[in-house]
């Protein structure tokens, strides 16, 4: 049927002969003759994709412009908006990833205690990351945990840490994480920000109403610490960018820092766990020797580290030294470390050791080594 | 994501939350069509800045008029698409016009040719996306990798039969997009080849 060898004809996927046979019965044949004209000219059609990169701001732009025109009845809260921002942003870099992309090694590193940790993984392994760990905000809002099926789907109790989370999704399958994580992933961030809407705006979730917390207020659980969500979205906002970076190194892509409101939201919740930090870090013997204790009443103004942090996404914290109930005070400034933002990010990742982070620093170096090992602390799998 | 064939209830879900003024609606509709949407106004307008007016224009659009989408008439991504078409081509002829109005060289003829061929080169760009991805492979290898047929099957693993069948078909099917491109006329089926 020569008919049927049109196509490839058209196409010049043809064996010489088969072409001298089509091309022999186009002459007699009207019907094929016009279809292989048809088919030729749909060749023309064919082009690459202009595999253009979206650029991530146009996101941004293009919702702004839309919002202005129309105001929504649910806006997505200001503290979800970063977490929606670097989702999507991820979600770009993955867009054109082919299976070398997927399997690409990816070194996780943060710190234990003073010592710098990693563990191996994949680009599909930090994914999987991601997705079991956004699953603990997930849990909190009252949606399907992603290690549900896993671990055999304890309702309402989420397996703990964000790391024993990571090695029990991991665990749970005989093959590494393929690309096919990406759609659950994805799923469930923008399960998030949708409820995460219904819960910013005027309508309380019944439990913050039984709190008497305002919207954002209610505690998700990392295990061993709970914080807020809407510090919890910005704490999942910061992890996705620096695995983002950790993927976009992976695989040799450039990738841009956040919109500076949204690293400055980063900075901010950093900035603010790190009284909590210096005090576990007292608990766990890691303080410098020699220290003097000063005891502060909860709420009165202690012993302060002036932080500034740099850059767009910046800004100055006074970090009380002495206890996380102490006020951050001027008066009692015995410090000042100034950082860039970025740089700070890093530090706060343990993608850079406290005594390697380029920080300007000026007055007591024991309080200022503390911080920022404090901040290096505050990075975990 | 593979999710072209994400069920109609997926369309009403949609449009209801966008109806409703759901902020978060809009992200997640952006994320699934951007790319689509920006793609089509870039084959047609051949301009970053123009492609990216368009992309704001199209999800303006259906923002403020959710309505206007009927999920009986078929597919949100197609319906999405053809709005693009619509949308860029009348930037096109704006533009073109604007600089024919101020003397530049060229012909209105010429200039319906532009639009003309500008609108089945977007069509063919949708056709291609948006059929089934067995005939898109077999195109991609016989045109893109210079592979004959023979060889094109060995590569997906089926018979020389079915891969002659896959390229003749997905060529038929792209070669709509020639069909109902009259100057003026409406941008016609988008969605029919998937």
């Amino acid at each position: 049927m020569l008919k049927a060898l049109l196509g490839a004809w058209a196409l010049a996927a043809c064996s010489a002969e088969e072409t001298a046979a089509v091309e022999d019965h186009l002459g007699d044949c009207g019907a094929c003759a016009d279809e292989a004209r048809r088919l030729r000219e749909a060749v023309g059609l064919l082009q690459r994709p202009d595999s253009l990169d979206l650029d991530p701001a146009l996101r941004t732009r293009v919702l702004e412009s839309c919002l202005d025109r129309r105001p929504p009845r649910i806006p997505v809260p200001g503290w979800a908006m970063s977490y929606d921002a670097e989702t999507a942003r991820l979600d770009a870099l993955l867009q054109d990833f082919g299976d070398a992309e997927w399997h690409a090694p990816v070194q996780l590193r943060w710190f234990r205690g003073a010592d710098a940790t990693s563990r191996r993984t994949t680009v599909a392994g930090v994914i999987a990351h991601l997705l079991a760990v956004d699953g603990l905000v997930a849990v909190a809002l009252g949606l399907d945990d992603p290690l549900g099926p896993v671990t055999g789907g304890t309702a309402g109790k989420p397996v703990g840490s964000p790391a024993e989370r990571t090695e029990a999704f991991w665990d749970a399958s005989r093959f590494p994480p393929t690309r096919s994580v990406r759609g659950p992933w994805r799923d469930q961030t923008h399960a998030l920000v949708r409820t995460a809407s219904f819960t910013g705006g005027g309508t309380s979730l019944a439990s913050e109403a039984e709190r008497g917390g305002g919207p954002g207020t209610m505690p998700v659980s990392y295990g061993d610490f709970e914080l807020p969500l809407r510090d919890a979205l910005v704490d999942r906002a910061f992890e996705c960018w620096v695995h983002a970076v950790d993927i976009a190194e992976a695989v040799d892509y450039p990738y841009e820092p956040p919109a500076p409101r949204h690293l400055h939201a980063m900075v901010d919740l950093a900035a603010r766990m790190l009284p909590g930090a210096l005090a576990e870090r007292r608990r766990a013997g890691l303080t410098s020797p020699g220290e003097p204790r000063h005891l502060v009443t909860a709420g009165r103004p202690g012993r302060s580290l002036r932080l500034e942090i740099e850059g767009l996404g910046g800004g100055e914290w006074l970090i009380p030294l002495d206890s996380p109930a102490a006020v951050g005070s001027a008066d009692h400034e015995v410090a000042h470390v100034a950082l860039d933002d970025v740089e700070f990010c890093r530090l706060a990742a343990g993608h850079v050791s406290p005594e390697e982070a380029a920080a300007g620093q000026v007055g007591d170096s024991t309080a200022i080594s503390d911080v920022l090992s404090a901040a290096a602390a505050l990075s975990r799998m | 994501m593979a999710k072209k064939d994400a069920p109609p209830r997926w369309d009403r879900r949609m449009q209801q939350r966008l109806a409703r003024g759901e902020a978060a609606a809009l992200g997640e509709l952006y994320d699934r069509f951007a790319s689509l949407v920006h793609g089509l106004a870039h084959r047609v307008l051949g301009d970053e800045r123009a492609a990216d007016g368009v992309t704001r224009e199209v999800f303006a659009h259906v923002w403020e008029h959710p309505d206007s989408y009927d999920p009986r008439q078929g597919p949100l991504r197609s319906w999405v698409a053809a709005l693009t078409h619509r949308l860029a081509v009348q930037r096109l002829r704006a533009t073109e016009s604007a600089a024919l109005a101020l003397g530049g060289s060229g012909s209105t003829e010429e200039l319906e040719d532009k639009v003309r061929h500008a609108s089945v080169a977007a069509r063919a760009d949708y056709i291609v996306q948006s059929m089934p991805t067995p005939l898109r492979a077999a195109l991609e290898l016989a045109y893109f990798q210079r592979r004959d047929y023979r060889q094109t099957a060995a590569d997906l693993g089926v018979t020389e039969d079915e891969a002659r069948r896959r390229l003749r078909l997905g060529l038929q099917l792209l070669s709509t997009a020639h069909d109902a491109v009259a100057p003026g006329a409406p941008p016609g089926r988008y969605g029919g080849a998937a």
